[in-house]
């Protein structure tokens, strides 16, 4: 028996939340999983910070350019409405509030919405990025994450231990074992969904935070 | 009009190089990277840099062949991955570091080329960036307040360049490039291609000329990938 949701489930569940004529930012990792499940019937345009709107998928071998790649540094290519920009215009359409959605990974989430995915003290730093920008920038935050880290630890907290990306920042939370919704001006998340296979006391037994249910 | 053409990026950073100089450098990992520029700034020998650029570059390529050679002091970035000569200065203490959220970065810049000397931003408010900064709420919203960056040299690298230092770049080649080549105190362009006054459709040009002080054509272009990812054509 399967508990939760795979990585590819929790993407599926995540582009479920996108409307057509959306303009969206997916963070590198498990987020960019979701370009692959946005349903045909609706256009979305997708950002890249580095200063692109409208990201096509991987070149084919021929079609290989050094001078196109995304924030992860990885070739794409464009599409009929790409356009191209600076990265100082790439960050006022973020903090000015034009992106409808940006879809992030996480280390920690509060019970209150805030965000660490950027510093774990004690190991080298490689710098936050875009990503805080981002989370005061976008209309609304969604998390895609493991619920529980490696060594078992809940991921969803009462607060946060490490560092601060963002503070009363997340929106929308999809784990492997449940959606949880935080609507502004909420402060608390409110369980919307149950992987399957997923017990109320499993949920409750990794997870740090208190939520509505 | 004073010429800005220059034969080659050694001679273009004549006379503008000092120890303990700021340098910005465009780019974003190494797309869009002076490379050129960079390799001369390590024949010359420049030291006690402070960098201002959003990457460190990677080892042996980009603003990492400056970390080989020492050269480097500090470095103002939002992003230093993948390069493990820097992660050992950085440890070891060798080396100074001062992480800014990449769109705090590039308003830095932007401000500091536009004689804004600080700026109010929501961006990293209740984290480690707010530290020991001014606070003001504006409309009931708490902001912090970053101050504008200039350089002592900005180098960029552009795709098109004309004698008059207009400069079109390509793709998301262009990233800090622009915002750069307006903070410096001199700026040096490196091309692809010049072309002869007039090429450039005035309409399209992206870096208008009175920003860059030299221009030079780039003796050969490397372009390394940091990330290469394909598709396969279906048979």
């Amino acid at each position: 028996m399967n508990i939760g949701w795979t990585r590819e489930q929790r993407a599926a569940r995540a582009a479920k939340e996108l409307k057509d004529g959306y303009y969206v930012n997916l963070g590198i990792g498990m987020p960019t999983l979701v370009a692959n499940y946005i349903p045909d019937d609706i256009e979305v345009t997708l950002h890249s910070e580095n200063g692109m709107l409208g990201i096509g998928p991987f070149p084919y071998e021929d079609q290989v350019d050094p001078d196109l790649i995304n924030a992860g540094k990885q070739t794409i290519t464009e599409l009929p409405n790409t356009s191209y920009f600076s990265s100082q215009n790439s960050f006022a359409m973020i903090r000015g509030g034009h992106f409808n959605v940006s879809i992030l990974g996480a280390m920690e989430v509060s019970q209150e919405g805030d965000l660490a995915n950027w510093m774990i003290p004690g190991k080298m730093v490689k710098g936050m990025g875009g990503a805080m920008d981002l989370v005061v920038g976008v209309k609304k935050i969604i998390v895609l994450m493991d619920h529980n880290s490696k060594s078992g630890k809940p991921k969803f907290k009462r607060n946060c231990d490490l560092p601060l990306t963002g503070r009363h920042v997340v929106n929308l939370i999809v784990s492997d074992l449940a959606v949880f919704e935080r609507k502004s001006p909420e402060r608390r998340f409110r369980l919307v969904e149950l992987a399957p296979n997923v017990s109320i006391d499993h949920l409750l037994a990794s997870t740090d935070a208190e939520f509505i249910f | 009009m004073a010429d800005k053409l220059y034969p080659n990026a050694r001679a273009a950073l004549e006379g503008v190089v000092f120890d303990g100089m700021t340098l910005l450098s465009g780019g974003f990992g190494l797309c869009g990277i002076p490379e050129n520029l960079i390799a001369a700034l390590r024949e010359i020998g420049v030291k006690r840099l402070t960098c201002v650029s959003n990457n460190a570059g990677v080892d042996g390529f980009g603003l990492g062949l400056l970390l080989e050679t020492r050269q480097i002091a500090k470095m103002i970035s939002s992003y230093v991955g993948e390069n493990r000569e820097f992660e050992r200065q950085y440890l070891a203490e060798e080396l100074q570091l001062e992480f800014n959220p990449q769109g705090t970065l590039a308003e830095r810049i932007r401000a500091g080329g536009a004689g804004i000397p600080g700026f109010y931003t929501r961006t990293g408010v209740g984290t480690l960036v707010s530290e020991g900064k001014e606070h003001k709420v504006f409309n009931g919203e708490e902001y912090i307040l970053e101050t504008g960056i200039t350089g002592d040299l900005a180098i960029v690298k552009a795709w098109k360049g004309d004698p008059s230092g207009n400069l079109v770049y390509r793709k998301t080649a262009r990233n800090f490039n622009p915002t750069m080549a307006t903070a410096g105190r001199v700026t040096i362009a490196e091309v692809e291609q010049l072309v002869p006054a007039g090429e450039l459709d005035p309409d399209h040009i992206h870096t208008p000329g009175i920003y860059v002080n030299r221009i030079i054509v780039g003796e050969k272009y490397e372009k390394r990938i940091e990330q290469l990812t394909v598709r396969k054509r279906e048979a």
